[in-house]
């Protein structure tokens, strides 16, 4: 009898202790007369930004919430054009496919660009035959059906050395934009190469393999420029390596790319969500070089800005 | 005596030549066995060690208290703390009732025929199914179908899915506790004039109760380090406050070390390894919990 009871009584308190905990953990209350929901998801390249932007935001009206997820940007997308989220994160345009489907649910939207990304070619530090690479090599590497498995191949008076490739997965924006730009294809990419979304891993491939070519966001390879070396690229114009510099003023072509947020009419008519997208375009700018991507140009913010005050029709 | 003595020497005069080959291969067997048994050890180990050396100077105040960051000394892991205490919560209020009370009925009621054994079938399959599938399946109906009752990308959207997953599970750990409770148990309550109820409830349930509990334990810490589904579902990665209700979005612990690990800063990967720390202390207590249960409560008929 007593050990049923025990028992019983057991499995409540686990329960129950369960269940106790959570909640609480309240900001400090310093009313500015914003609140409510931002709701943001989408491409995971994107997120350190958008992230930088919420927790300042926060931090300044703490009684909003916003909230950033990562769905990649494909499916950030499918959730913003049912109208499930304010802001979408993107690290390529939208598509005619999901342009359509918004159009089909109503939803009206603005594409606003938010930062730069150079796309960095690398290679292993012990490649010193070489600085530079054209697009037109970079395409006969990896180009569909490229049958290139050898440095020697790539450039007579290369040596007879292995290539080995490293490159993101095929879901990623990076890989779309790299091939869109190198290829002309989108997606368009021959498939023998060692590929991962998490470009640290791409990283330590590249460092660790005396062949390696690969290529990944600029702040990877910032974070790891002792390991690396960066391969500058030929786009017709010269020799140009990514640097904050040649990113920001568009000479590194053409692997720079725009990073984008979407910002759906109706989520532009909650005042908090008008808010955020003002802070992402005015004051919150400087983070986005803290959190290892490019500013645009201060006149190219006002120019997005523009683009969303006119849909808002102020000022 | 003498006879054995015997025996034993007759046996050396008519040992095979290759005796001491066949003893060597047997240690060496031994020995691979050995091997084996220690990699796996050995391999957690190594992680355990390499996952502390990284992450344990980060465990300060800080870390438990504060929302992630840009900045990785201020980030910490409070909102993905909460939400996996919360989801594990109601996912323990959801799977436990619905858990025994199909054991209880697939043992103590079901008659045995087709029917139960489609039931037993299924759950069985159940228990084999990746886990994405699962959150496809939460996707469709908790979060899109039932949106309007779960508050749609909600902690509760999230908990019935992993309730979902872990059923299976739990119900054959049920199961197999009922099924040890000795049937002359049955029968004596019977024999005095229970109902079938009275002794189920009386006298099945409390004496399977700790053989319930572990299992209840086990499927739990099997699904605090589901993270695939959940993502699926919607949970978040940022997030800077704690849910305050069930309808509340919400992240946990492994979306939030995945997301560090993936930073290009070094810094970040420290975090998700303190990170990792306290989801282990977390699974390791609740492991420590069941084999507590079983030991203190575990009889032997």
């Amino acid at each position: 009898m007593m050990r049923r009871a025990t028992g019983f009584g057991l499995a409540t308190a686990i329960l129950w202790a369960a269940t106790a905990c959570g909640g609480g953990g309240g900001d400090a209350a310093s009313s500015t007369g914003l609140s409510g929901a931002v709701s943001v998801d989408g491409s995971s390249t994107v997120y350190p930004v958008t992230e930088a932007m919420a927790e300042e935001f926060q931090i300044m009206h703490p009684e909003t919430r916003v909230t950033v997820g990562v769905s990649g940007t494909g499916g950030g997308f499918k959730r913003f054009c049912v109208g499930e989220i304010d802001i979408s994160d993107a690290s390529r345009p939208i598509k005619d496919s999901e342009r359509e489907m918004c159009t089909s649910n109503n939803i009206a939207f603005t594409e606003v660009r938010v930062a730069w990304d150079g796309l960095s070619v690398v290679t292993n530090p012990s490649n010193d035959f070489f600085d530079c690479l054209t697009v037109d090599e970079l395409k006969a590497i990896w180009e569909p059906g490229s049958q290139i498995d050898n440095w020697s191949q790539v450039r007579s008076g290369f040596p007879d050395k292995e290539i080995v490739l490293y490159g993101p997965g095929t879901d990623s924006g990076t890989f779309d934009y790299f091939t869109e730009a190198i290829v002309g294809e989108e997606d368009a990419s021959r498939p023998d190469y060692t590929a991962s979304e998490d470009d640290n891993v791409l990283v330590q491939g590249v460092e660790g393999d005396a062949g390696a070519l690969g290529y990944f966001g600029y702040a990877y390879y910032e974070e790891n420029a002792d390991r690396l070396k960066l391969v500058a690229v030929d786009g017709g114009g010269g020799c140009v390596k990514p640097s904050v510099e040649t990113i920001e003023s568009g000479s590194y072509a053409p692997l720079s790319r725009p990073l984008y947020i979407y910002i759906s009419d109706t989520g532009l008519e909650k005042p908090q969500v008008s808010a955020f997208v003002d802070f992402y375009l005015t004051d919150g700018t400087p983070l986005v070089r803290e959190v290892g991507y490019i500013q645009l140009q201060p006149s190219q913010y006002e120019e997005e800005l523009a683009k969303v005050q006119a849909l808002r029709g102020t000022e | 005596m003498t006879g054995e003595a015997h025996a034993a020497v007759e046996f050396q005069l008519s040992t095979p030549p290759d005796l001491v080959r066949r003893r060597r291969m047997g240690r060496i067997f031994e020995l691979a066995c050995l091997v084996t048994a220690a990699a796996g050890v050995v391999v957690l180990a190594v992680l355990l060690v390499d996952v502390i050396v990284d992450g344990a100077g980060w465990l300060n105040r800080t870390f438990f208290t504060r929302p992630p960051s840009r900045i990785p000394t201020r980030a910490g892991i409070l909102p993905a703390l909460a939400g996996t205490i919360w989801l594990m919560s109601l996912v323990a209020l959801i799977s436990f009732p619905l858990g025994v009370a199909a054991a209880v009925y697939l043992e103590e009621y079901a008659e045995k025929g087709w029917l139960q054994t489609i039931i037993q079938t299924n759950i069985a399959n159940l228990a084999g199914v990746p886990s994405i599938v699962y959150g496809i399946l939460g996707l469709a109906v908790f979060v899109r179908w039932m949106g309007g009752l779960t508050g749609g990308r909600s902690v509760l959207s999230g908990a019935l899915t992993i309730s979902l997953l872990i059923l299976p599970v739990l119900i054959i750990a049920a199961q197999e506790a009922i099924r040890a409770v000795p049937n002359s148990i049955r029968d004596a309550s019977y024999g005095l004039g229970a109902t079938k109820w009275q002794t189920v409830r009386h006298h099945v349930l409390p004496n399977a109760l700790p053989g319930i509990l572990t299992g209840t334990i086990l499927a739990l810490s099997r699904a605090i380090g589901e993270t695939a589904p959940l993502i699926m579902i919607g949970a978040l990665t940022f997030i800077a406050f704690t849910p305050e209700g069930p309808r509340d979005a919400f992240t946990v612990l492994p979306i939030q070390i995945f997301n560090w690990v993936s930073r290009p800063q070094d810094d970040f990967r420290h975090l998700a390894a303190a990170a990792i720390i306290v989801l282990l202390v977390l699974l390791l207590s609740m492991n420590a919990l069941a084999i507590w249960l079983r030991n203190r409560y575990e009889k032997e008929w």
